[in-house]
């Protein structure tokens, strides 16, 4: 339809005026607060023995998420879409669950299974395994927060593109390993790389979940979200505005590759 | 084997917190989850998420609009930002609103410990989710509809109302499930300006951290038990306003 | 109402989409304009319509001058090539839609609804949604739809291009029927020569943005303006210095005159009727059109020799 010069004028001010007022400046403040402080002291925010220990907790722990999660979401999307069991209702609504669960009930969960008094508490601590407390519990946590993001973005991929080519590849003589390494992961590897960028994207941003069960031990299970709550209670709001701004940088960059990976459908 | 890395990770936790909020009987568990506390941060919870979900509606669907219609430098810089809060950590998002509407305002608004802070957390963080439910069928409609209806006498504004909105109406309602259920379990970006004033400005995902830090799980759980319920009826409404309004 | 264009021209980047246009769609008539893709017929139509505007030159609907003018209150009926149905609403709102729009009162939309779904044969179906239509009766529904209004003009962009070839060839008459029984000034756009023969008034025969010929279409089709336009209009061979219609040549097993030695190179069999594909002394190709009782009398087969000529009057078989 045509909306008219000065109606078009009026949608897009309004949209880039709310856009401007709601992201843009809070995040831009965050980054003045940081660099008005002064360069070296910047530097020595963030290279203070918890803040280099929390950022390489946060790697890691992303990393380990980002991989258990992909090779998960692969597995479930083409069980989802090709698969025949019976048990692929609860398999869909499951992959929902981590949407719409606050990450604070994810904490508490994770304590009640694996805490001290929690059901596997006693089998835990009889084989010395600690998971609360620990990065294998924020592990746990991050998993369970980022767990959809592949699935949702290769299943319709997978669904879309059918079988014949499979089929093809098949009938020329592919082993199944190979129809999948040569056909089927090339096909989806687009939906593939978005899902991966969005799981990593929520499993360094993973505040709630990760808070509870970790106990934000300094060195030890801080990851570099937790260092920034650490530091604003402790009224270090430098401290806390430097790991932000770092914390801001990094996601930039992962909503950077998103964009340059993100389905085509949605392109402008 | 993929059901099985499912139930370790999603469902065996959820029972777990399931169980535990009936352990002590389902009284006392209610009990629990509708102390006077408890229903505030309820209150305060659904009615924020509520309010921002119809903004969000309203905005999502408009900004949407303009990137898929409108054409001008910078669309794209435009359309990378809308998943800003879908890309920064939460904490960093409450950071940023203290930042702004913190006791160190630029602009003198100081909305520390209120629910208007709340309010603000919670339309941030839940800005993406209309807007790109919106976008690809706002990008695949026929704009021929459009010109038929132009064709036939109407103008912009009732072709908007009656042609483009109702078909675009079943993802707008997808989107506004979505930023429903983030907003009713945000935590992050709500806490540090909101803090954790009972009656006042504590949300239920605030309310939920207390308890377990003072050690009564099973408060927590029966908390947890009971936002989890509204919430999944909540989303199952909507999706019967969808399929009612027009699944053909 | 009649619609008069005049020197028209609309570019869309490089591409002259429309160049220099002028044209009379005679009041009350059924127009057709013709041309492959890529000729200007679509673009045409939508400029009269309003759902484009022309770089320069006058249109004029109706006398009135159609300039800055929007769609919506040029009077016109548009159907589009894929019906551009509202998939949202029921056979019944779609066609009252633009009664709708105008506030008229709900009785007297109805009524109209009523009378124009008998119109177009969908009687039954108001309450359906277009999905549980079929292509034909969509279209249908379309073209009830641009009339509920009574628009002074109707347009019709390629309406029957989506469908099936029994189902257009069944709405093509439809068509005519009701232009007749309605009298509308009607402009179709097509690039099937057979429909726009088989249905129009007056057949405009666009290429590359301009007209390369106007008339009735026995008129393009007997003195066609140029080569081209012949060779559009139907299957042309060329036969010495002219350009001959399948059914205009002749042929015969023995040499006779200034007859044209050519090889058969395939019988086929269409039908009401059997081409025969030749290749030509001299080099080049031809066809020849003839019935089936003509092709049994001949026993022509590939390879076989025979001899043609052009004749302009009946086809005459001698063996």
């Amino acid at each position: 339809m045509t909306v008219t010069r000065p109606a078009r004028f009026g949608l897009r001010a309004a949209a880039l005026g709310y856009l401007a007022l709601l992201l843009l400046l809070p995040v831009g403040l965050v980054f003045e607060k940081t660099f008005s402080q002064g360069l070296s002291s910047v530097w020595a925010s963030l290279t203070t023995p918890s803040a280099v220990s929390a950022l390489w907790l946060t790697l890691e722990i992303t990393v380990i998420a980002v991989v258990a999660n992909t090779i998960f979401g692969v597995i479930c999307a083409l069980a989802l879409v090709r698969g025949r069991g019976r048990g692929r209702w609860l398999l869909d609504v499951a992959i929902e669950i981590p949407f719409v669960i606050s990450p604070v009930i994810v904490g508490l969960s994770l304590i009640l299974v694996y805490g001290t008094t929690g059901w596997f508490g006693k089998w835990l601590v009889g084989h010395g395994v600690s998971v609360i407390f620990n990065p294998l519990g924020m592990i746990l946590a991050t998993v369970f927060v980022s767990l959809p993001f592949v699935v949702r973005e290769v299943a319709p991929v997978l669904r879309e593109i059918g079988t014949e080519q499979e089929q093809a590849a098949a009938t020329l003589g592919a082993s199944r390993l190979q129809t999948f390494m040569r056909i089927t992961l090339p096909s989806i590897r687009w939906g593939l790389a978005y899902g991966v960028v969005l799981t990593t994207a929520r499993a360094l941003g993973e505040f709630g979940a990760v808070l509870i069960v970790s106990g934000s031990i300094a060195g030890r299970t801080q990851t570099l979200p937790l260092l920034v709550d650490t530091r604003f209670y402790a009224f270090n709001s430098a401290g806390a505005y430097t790991s932000g701004a770092l914390l801001a940088a990094i996601s930039i960059c992962v909503l950077l590759i998103m964009t340059m990976t993100a389905p085509s459908k949605r392109r402008i | 084997m993929a059901t099985g890395y499912l139930s370790l990770i999603v469902l065996l936790p959820i029972a777990a917190v399931v169980a535990s909020a009936f352990n002590g009987g389902v009284g006392a568990s209610w009990d629990a989850a509708t102390s006077p506390v408890a229903l505030s941060a309820l209150k305060l919870t659904l009615i924020s998420a509520a309010l921002v979900t119809v903004i969000n509606a309203v905005m999502g669907t408009l900004i949407a609009w303009v990137l898929v219609r409108d054409s001008f430098p910078g669309k794209r810089i435009v359309d990378a930002v809308v998943d800003l809060p879908f890309a920064l950590p939460t904490i960093v998002a409450g950071l940023t609103l203290v930042a702004l509407y913190g006791p160190n305002s630029p602009f003198g608004i100081n909305l520390a410990y209120t629910s208007a802070a709340v309010f603000v957390a919670l339309l941030f963080v839940t800005l993406p989710f209309v807007v790109r439910s919106v976008q690809p069928v706002l990008h695949a409609l026929d704009t021929e509809m459009e010109e038929a209806a132009a064709s036939l006498g109407a103008g912009a504004v009732t072709t908007f109302r009656r042609i483009v909105l109702p078909n675009l109406m079943p993802s707008i309602l997808g989107g506004v499930a979505l930023a429903f259920a983030r907003a009713v379990g945000e935590y992050g970006s709500v806490v540090l300006l909101a803090s954790n004033i009972p009656f006042k400005s504590q949300v239920m995902s605030v309310f939920i951290f207390s308890e377990v830090e003072n050690g009564s799980p099973h408060a927590a759980a029966a908390a947890s038990v009971l936002l989890l319920a509204i919430s999944l009826a909540v989303l199952l409404a909507i999706r019967g306003v969808a399929r009612l309004g027009g699944n053909r | 109402m009649a619609i008069s264009l005049h020197n028209v021209h609309k570019r869309f980047g490089d591409f002259q989409a429309v160049d220099g246009v002028s044209l009379e769609v005679p009041e009350g008539s059924l127009s057709a304009l013709l041309g492959p893709s890529g000729s200007g017929k679509s673009t045409l139509l939508r400029l009269i319509a309003g759902l484009e505007q022309p770089d320069q030159g006058e249109i004029v609907i109706g006398g009135d001058p159609a300039l800055g003018i929007p769609p919506q209150r040029r009077g016109i009926g548009f159907v589009f090539q894929h019906y551009a149905a509202f998939k949202h609403m029921t056979v019944r709102s779609n066609v009252a839609f633009g009664l709708t729009v105008r506030r008229r009162p709900k009785a007297e939309i109805r009524e109209r609804v009523d009378e124009l779904l008998g119109i177009v044969g969908l009687s039954g179906y108001a309450d359906r949604y277009p999905a549980q239509l079929s292509g034909g009766q969509r279209q249908r529904m379309a073209l009830a739809r641009a009339l509920a209004v009574k628009p002074r003009v109707l347009l019709l962009d390629e309406p029957f291009g989506a469908l099936d070839a029994n189902v257009r060839a069944e709405l093509r008459t439809w068509l005519r029927g009701l232009h007749d029984d309605l009298g509308v000034t009607t402009l179709i756009v097509t690039h099937d020569q057979e429909e726009a023969m088989e249905v129009a008034d007056q057949v405009v025969i666009l290429r590359s943005g301009r007209v390369e010929q106007a008339g009735a279409p026995s008129e393009v089709y007997k003195r066609p303006a140029n080569d081209w336009v012949m060779g559009f209009l139907g299957p042309v061979s060329r036969i010495g210095e002219s350009l001959v219609r399948p059914h205009e040549v002749s042929l015969s097993l023995e040499p006779e005159g200034d007859a044209v030695e050519s090889m058969v190179s395939r019988v086929v069999h269409l039908g009401s009727q059997v081409r025969v594909e030749l290749e030509l002394a001299g080099g080049g190709g031809a066809h020849a059109q003839l019935t089936p009782a003509q092709a049994d009398e001949l026993e022509l087969e590939r390879g076989d020799i025979v001899y043609l000529k052009h004749a302009p009057a009946a086809v005459a078989v001698s063996a």
